[in-house]
């Protein structure tokens, strides 16, 4: 049977083109791999393969014919046991039109099918702590540690990689006592290598494994994002669900102290615009260790957001098996009713410093711990607007882009009827973090300005 | 007081006063023996299975022609023996695999079913990974083939985590991670050297090198362009073999498998090969004559090299139409279920995002 030869498109964008020269005529063999002719678009002259094997039977278009559409049949090729003069040219030349489902490039129209996003799950609560527990005084430090020992106990396959996890016990101590009970195979020490040893932590939960990546501070992550975004939060789309990415990264993220700009900053709003990441920011010791231990145990790839300056912080957490928290759920830690301070990680030990010293002078506040940046609890903070009908965001990061900026946008999307005053946001200033103590501490967000903020929403200022 | 210059090393005569012997060891044993002996069978079935990844490729290339393959689509023409020569040496109840984005052949190369290839770069339902993925982006977890990854590097240290997880669970599998002569000059590459030699990981690393780095040539681009040498540093030992001749290609496979199952560490083997085709589909091809690309067709096109050991060595000219008649069969029958299958559901645009609900 003749094979048509139709005009191709030579590259992603490309509909139509010159046909700038024929290199064969009419009657001329013609075997795989043999350049028939130029063609022009208005980025390059191509050179047109066959693919097929036969005899050049009729040229369709001439050249030097311009606006070729991409899929005119061009010529006819005769097939091996073919006459030429038997070729007939095709009874329709027209270029190819789109064929709704056939998926071509050409002429697609706009897609009138809904979109149906996944339901969120609801009435999702913490664990209820049986009357009568005891609570114990521990360090997020401790507790952090603590998640990750009891998952390490009770499955084979999680392990903990990182820059001076194992004999040195971890930078900042997170990981002490890790390598004693686990040994070596399971507490791994890497050489400085983000970029490397994220690779290899994400290839690992590919390959079944669960692994826990340490990274020293997040700010060095910056050299290994590209596994913790393109390899780890996308391959499980890419694959249709196949290949899944059960991976923690984890480290202390945000400012620290007097340790400059390259060594500060908050990547809560990076990692959380990303679809395929689960992004935990917890506050407290015992949301570290519930939270921790909900991430380990997750089939998706998670950024774990600790703080340097809170991993020292004590706080009771229930004396429990299992404790085992809920991602994607916010937490009100303090109950109230003229305004609402949403905040996460540090920010949170300062809104609720802010809403005692709100509480002096009159004002109700309702604190809210996001905890989860992605998916963020949008329920939980338009239900706590609803109640007080002024909102406040506490962050310490920048303010372009922030998670702030975010929940903004809730708010205006869906709690627009709620709200008697604008939602606002108190960040750090939008500069890199100065050194110099003085202007660190001008730099940073601190309980007086989230006051303030509160005081300006409830027109008290 | 400088120190003094150390006296330069005479070539040693035993493994014992050698101290860089691994570095070539591997090296030595593939020049003392360069094909590996196949039986006319094994050989018949490298010459379809290479014959397949052509076949396919082309008929790709059509189907992008004519608009029903989108975006990038880089083929594997030219390069066939090296998947070929390496993947029929691989234990596939245990050896992982994974690539970058020209990962067509790779995929055919496991015997996975070409209509769920091609119907992936059709973007349709029935692709292997739901139409979502597309050319760069395919995996089979049955098979252990991770992928199909669109980041130049990237496989290789997602890779060493692979290798990672086979020594983890001790389970006697080494994972074979190729990467292009491009990809050879990211630095994670060089990370995962490091941390696969720290570790002794059960790794082979493959620089499938075909000379040129999209239109980049490699002398124009690389300091050090015998890239079986680069591990050196690493006291990884490296490999030199000719990718264009499948039964080198196994033999070499043979020696490397060998050396990382009994535990010794990762081998780099560079497989030097040539791609026919452009880089992506838009290719200007003006980096390269033409008279050089035909000049590899003519004389070292591995399918035409592989056919001669085959013609010498009994088989007929008919018996090896019947399979090239075979193989344009499977290769029609897959280009048709790709354009006839439907485009996914409108509903799976939010599947798959994550796993878990929350």
């Amino acid at each position: 049977m003749a094979i048509e030869l139709k005009m191709p498109a030579l590259s992603p964008t490309m509909e139509e083109g010159t046909l700038a020269k024929w290199l064969k005529a009419e009657g001329d063999e013609i075997v795989a791999g043999d350049i028939i002719a130029e063609i022009e678009t208005d980025k390059a002259t191509m050179e047109f393969e066959a693919v097929d094997e036969g005899t050049l039977g009729k040229i369709m278009v001439a050249e030097g014919t311009e606006g070729v559409k991409v899929g005119t049949v061009i010529a006819m090729l005769a097939g091996e046991d073919e006459e030429v003069s038997d070729v007939e040219a095709p009874a329709e030349s027209a270029p190819v039109d789109d064929v709704p489902g056939e998926g071509k490039d050409v002429g697609r129209e706009p897609s009138e099918a809904e979109i149906t996003k996944p339901a969120r799950k609801v009435d999702v609560k913490d664990p209820e702590v049986p009357e009568g527990t005891t609570f114990v005084s521990t360090t997020v430090r401790e507790a952090l540690r603590d998640g990750m020992a009891e998952e390490m106990r009770q499955d084979e396959r999680v392990f903990v990689m990182g820059e001076e996890v194992a004999e040195y016990q971890g930078a900042y101590k997170v990981t002490q006592g890790l390598l004693d009970e686990f040994g070596p195979k399971r507490v791994i020490d890497t050489p400085i290598t983000e970029y490397g040893f994220a690779g290899i932590g994400t290839g690992a939960a590919m390959g079944g494994l669960r692994p826990i990546v340490e990274f020293m501070t997040f700010n060095f992550a910056m050299q290994a994002i590209d596994h913790i975004i393109n390899s780890a939060a996308k391959t499980n789309y890419m694959s249709g669900g196949q290949m899944r990415c059960p991976v923690v990264f984890r480290g202390p993220n945000g400012a620290a102290s007097r340790v400059g700009a390259q060594h500060s900053q908050n990547y809560g709003p990076w990692y959380a615009s990303v679809p395929g990441l689960i992004v935990i920011a917890p506050y407290d010791a015992a949301d570290a260790k519930g939270l921790m231990k909900a991430a380990i145990r997750c089939e998706d790839p998670v950024v774990f957001l600790e703080n340097e300056l809170v991993y020292g912080r004590s706080f009771d957490v229930p004396d429990v098996d299992d404790y085992v928290l809920p991602i994607g759920k916010a937490r009100i830690m303090r109950e109230g009713s003229d305004v609402t301070i949403v905040a996460y990680s540090i920010a949170v030990g300062l809104a609720l410093e802010a809403a005692e010293q709100l509480a002096g002078e009159g004002i109700d506040a309702e604190v809210i711990d996001l905890r989860t940046l992605r998916p963020l609890d949008r329920d939980a903070i338009l239900t706590s607007l609803a109640k007080t009908n002024r909102l406040v965001i506490a962050e310490e990061g920048w303010p372009t882009c922030s998670i702030a900026a975010e929940v903004m946008a809730i708010c205006m999307e869906d709690g627009f009827d709620h709200l008697d005053a604008p939602v606002l946001r108190v960040c750090d200033e939008d500069v890199p973090l100065p050194y110099a103590a003085n202007l660190e501490k001008l730099a940073l967000i601190d309980a007086p300005r989230i006051v303030k903020a509160a005081k300006k929403v409830c027109y008290r200022d | 007081m400088a120190k003094a210059p150390r006296s330069k090393k005479k070539p040693a005569q035993s493994p014992a006063e050698d101290t860089d012997f691994v570095l070539h060891s591997l090296q030595d044993a593939l020049e003392k023996k360069k094909r590996y002996d196949a039986s006319q069978e094994q050989m018949l079935h490298f010459y379809e299975q290479m014959l397949l990844i052509r076949r396919f490729e082309e008929r790709a290339g059509q189907l992008y022609g004519l608009g029903l393959i989108g975006g990038f689509c880089h083929l594997y023409i030219g390069q066939e023996a090296v998947a070929i020569g390496l993947q029929s040496a691989l234990d596939g109840e245990k050896d992982s695999v994974i690539t970058g984005y020209r990962d067509h052949g790779h995929m055919l190369a496991y015997g996975i079913d070409p209509k769920v290839i091609m119907a992936e770069l059709t973007g349709r339902e029935a692709g292997i990974s739901k139409g979502k993925g597309g050319s760069m982006h395919m995996f089979s977890t049955e098979h252990k083939f991770y992928g199909g990854h669109g980041i130049v590097g990237a496989q290789v240290a997602l890779g060493g985590g692979l290798a990672l997880a086979h020594q983890y669970n001790n389970d006697g599998g080494l994972c074979l991670a190729y990467f292009g002569d491009g990809a050879a000059n990211q630095g994670q590459v060089y990370e995962t050297f490091n941390m696969a030699s720290l570790w002794k990981l059960p790794i082979v690393f493959v620089v499938e090198n075909n000379q040129y780095a999209m239109g980049t040539s490699t002398a124009r681009s690389s300091a050090e362009t015998e890239f079986y040498r680069r591990g050196t540093a690493f006291r990884i030992p490296g490999m030199d073999v000719n990718g264009m001749d499948v039964l080198e290609v196994r033999q070499a496979a043979e020696i490397a498998f060998k050396h990382v199952r009994e535990g010794k560490g990762p081998v780099l083997m560079e497989c030097n090969t040539y791609r026919y085709r452009g880089h992506s589909m838009s290719d200007p091809a003006k980096y390269r004559t033409r008279e050089e690309v035909q000049d590899v067709r003519e004389h070292k096109d591995p399918i035409e090299g592989l056919k001669k050991v085959l013609l010498e060595n009994g088989s007929t000219e008919d018996e090896l139409k019947a399979i090239d008649k075979g193989i344009r069969k499977t290769v029609t029958e897959a280009a048709d279920f790709a354009e006839n299958s439907p485009e996914p559901d409108a509903s799976e645009l939010y599947t798959d995002v994550l796993v878990e609900e929350y």
